[in-house]
């Protein structure tokens, strides 16, 4: 088999022995193309932009305000993809966006308008496995890799099916609930992740409550990466692009150790 | 074979339903299709539920006609009387079968959207009876014009909290309510109120509704000297009151009316899309953000519909015409003056509909589905009406 670009940067980096930082920035949001690029700069090894939904029920206040904004300052898909284009940041890009924006524009498309934009996976939170062919269809004919799930509550015969279905990574979910900022590490976090790595080769990435630096090292000590969400989201919409690189400068710095 | 037969293993009527939900939920969806199979087949779980919707929520309904109306408009109109219900609402009839089931699943805890509050108070009170904790979302427009609802809510003990994300009305509240059971899928059983949201939702609340149509069948051969309704007519929000009745007269040539308002209307202005769990017809912007619907009626005020209304609307076996807002409120006094029956809001709509169509329907048997009372929405209308 062979991969497409983010797995394969994956694999590679991974096996040199550098953990995988992936910081999901809403896409539109006032300065959210500097908030990459000081990522970028900062050691992240992807970036996740969201594409703002209406009903976006996987996340909390967070991200839901932050994709609010967005939208309510006219961001649409094909506004991002546009602006995604300029980035060249040299690190792979990926979206998080509900079906319901691949299933409106066509699976076909979605999957061109993401090539063009020079966005190489997607990652689609309301699309489990067993809805999942038409879509992957598409997108693994255009190249587009699908980053699949998992979750604290499948069976241990379901994360194997989910695993192959992968490109890119497995998301292995960190807990029971949507985005948004926790105290502490849920011990689901580590107990999936480790699951995961039992069964798969694919690199595993622990998001979904990773919430600081310290809770990113705890989640690399059994992952092969982080992706964090809300916790950058809400820096940028705090302190601005500069904010974002500060934070992800730390984070490289915590879970590299 | 039943137009309405069981969806395909993957939760399809035709080309609508499915189950397009978080990761995190496919193991609770896949568990509690499992557990309603089981239950649904089962004698023991079917006469409990038959014992509580006959000595608890006060089954069968009546069916009253209408000879006032009947007479003004030219029609013979007859009511199936879910007005009567314990609650004051067709909504009890879902609630009861799913919180048996949730009981039996060893879940201690009911989560509930709402929109007129009918379904979130029908949800308090069998929580309630059965000795579990509900919480209900409702958005916080919602909660300012049924705030009888929200009392009566409390007062069974529940917890209502009002969301103030997107447009603040019920699918916001759905939104909401899907957020909490991805956090506390473990104990949590989540009360779905309408024929709406993942496989075996649409299915399993159609099936726990089967009865206003099986009954009114009876009811109106009895009266009719055993022939059927011309029309069957019924509001349509997500839909659980419509596929209800519609359920007892599929398979006749009985034609089936689903009525939206103009401001929700996911069959007549929507195309198909995915939100809440199903694919179904959906109001849409040009990338696919859902549209804010906007109707009087707090319990229609939805952009969506159940997926097996898409169906039948594809298929050309119901139809789905809109009333507006100002025909509803003639029609809502209409009723009261006429008959002596307040209706709520939403089944008002149905009502309308009836009134404007009346001409071409002259002598023709119409059978409305009455899908609750009118008090709830008193306060509202003493607004409007001033
Ligand atoms: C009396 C009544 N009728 C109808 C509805 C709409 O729901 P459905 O379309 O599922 O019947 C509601 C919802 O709140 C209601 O309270």
């Amino acid at each position: 088999m062979t991969f497409g670009r983010m797995e394969t940067e994956f694999r590679a980096k991974r096996d040199a022995g550098r953990k995988l930082l992936v910081p999901y920035i809403t896409g539109g949001l006032a300065g959210w193309q500097q908030a990459i690029r000081a990522a970028a700069d900062a050691g992240a090894d992807a970036i996740e932009i969201g594409i703002p939904f209406s009903d976006p029920v996987m996340d909390g206040p967070i991200i839901q305000e932050a994709s609010q904004r967005a939208l309510e300052s006219g961001v649409t898909p094909v506004s991002i993809f546009e602006e995604a284009r300029e980035l060249e940041v040299g690190i792979p890009l990926a979206v998080m966006c509900y079906y319901n924006t691949v299933h409106h524009a066509g699976h076909e498309r979605f999957a061109y308008q993401l090539l063009s934009a020079g966005i190489s996976a997607a990652i689609v939170p309301d699309l489990p496995l067993e809805e999942s062919g038409p879509w992957c269809i598409a997108a693994d004919a255009a190249g587009i890799e699908t980053v699949m799930l998992a979750a604290p509550t499948a069976p241990d015969e379901r994360l194997p099916r989910v695993a192959a279905r992968a490109r890119g990574f497995v998301y292995s979910v960190g807990l029971l609930g949507v985005t948004g900022e926790r105290a502490s590490l849920a011990a689901s976090a580590t107990a999936l992740a480790r699951r995961l790595k039992a069964i798969t080769d694919v690199p595993v990435l622990v998001g979904v409550g990773v919430s600081n630096a310290e809770q990113a090292r705890q989640a690399c000590t059994v992952a092969d990466g982080v992706i964090q969400g809300a916790s950058v989201v809400r820096r940028l919409m705090d302190g601005g692009p500069e904010a974002v690189g500060d934070y992800v400068a730390e984070v490289r710095a915590a879970i590299q150790h | 074979m039943s137009i309405m037969a069981e969806p395909s293993a993957e939760g399809r009527f035709g080309e609508f339903g499915g189950r397009f939900v978080p990761e995190t939920l496919v193991p609770a969806c896949q568990e509690l299709e499992a557990a309603f199979r089981e239950a649904w087949a089962d004698p023991l779980f079917r006469a409990e539920l038959h014992q509580l919707l006959k000595q608890y929520a006060g089954r069968p309904s009546i069916i009253t006609e209408c000879h006032n109306l009947g007479r003004k408009l030219g029609i013979r109109l007859i009511l199936k009387r879910e007005d009567l219900n314990h609650t004051g609402s067709h909504k009890i009839n879902n609630v009861l079968g799913q919180a048996l089931l949730a009981k039996r699943m060893g879940k201690t805890r009911l989560v509930a959207e709402t929109g007129a509050g009918q379904h979130g108070v029908a949800s308090a009170t069998a929580a309630a009876l059965l000795g579990m904790s509900c919480k209900v979302y409702m958005g916080a427009v919602d909660v300012e014009r049924q705030a009888l609802n929200v009392f009566r809510m409390k007062l069974l003990g529940a917890e209502v909290e009002a969301v103030h994300s997107g447009s603040r009305t019920l699918k916001d509240a759905v939104n909401e309510a899907m957020r909490d059971w991805v956090a506390t899928v473990g104990e949590t059983y989540y009360c779905l109120g309408s024929v709406m949201g993942p496989h075996p939702y649409p299915w399993m609340v159609r099936e726990f509704h089967r009865v206003i149509g099986d009954e009114a069948s009876a009811q109106c051969r009895e009266l009719l000297g055993g022939s059927d309704p011309d029309f069957i007519v019924a509001c349509v929000g997500g839909g659980s009151n419509a596929m209800g009745i519609f359920s007892g007269f599929v398979d006749t040539d009985a034609r089936l009316i689903g009525v939206e308002p103009a401001g929700g209307a996911a069959v007549g202005r929507g195309m198909p899309g995915v939100v809440h769990g199903m694919r179904s017809y959906l109001m849409q912007d040009e990338y696919g953000q859902v549209q804010e619907a906007h109707s009087i009626s707090a319990g229609l005020d939805y952009p969506g519909v159940g997926p097996e209304h898409s169906y039948l609307a594809s298929i050309g076996r119901a139809e789905y015409p809109t009333v507006t807002d100002a025909e509803v409120i003639d029609a809502f006094q209409l009723m009261a003056r006429s008959e002596g029956i307040i209706p709520a809001l939403e089944c008002a709509h149905a009502m309308a509909w009836i009134a404007r169509e009346a001409p071409s329907m002259q002598g023709k048997v119409v059978l409305m589905n009455l899908s609750g009372r009118g008090d709830k929405d008193v306060a509202q209308m003493m607004e409007i009406l001033g």
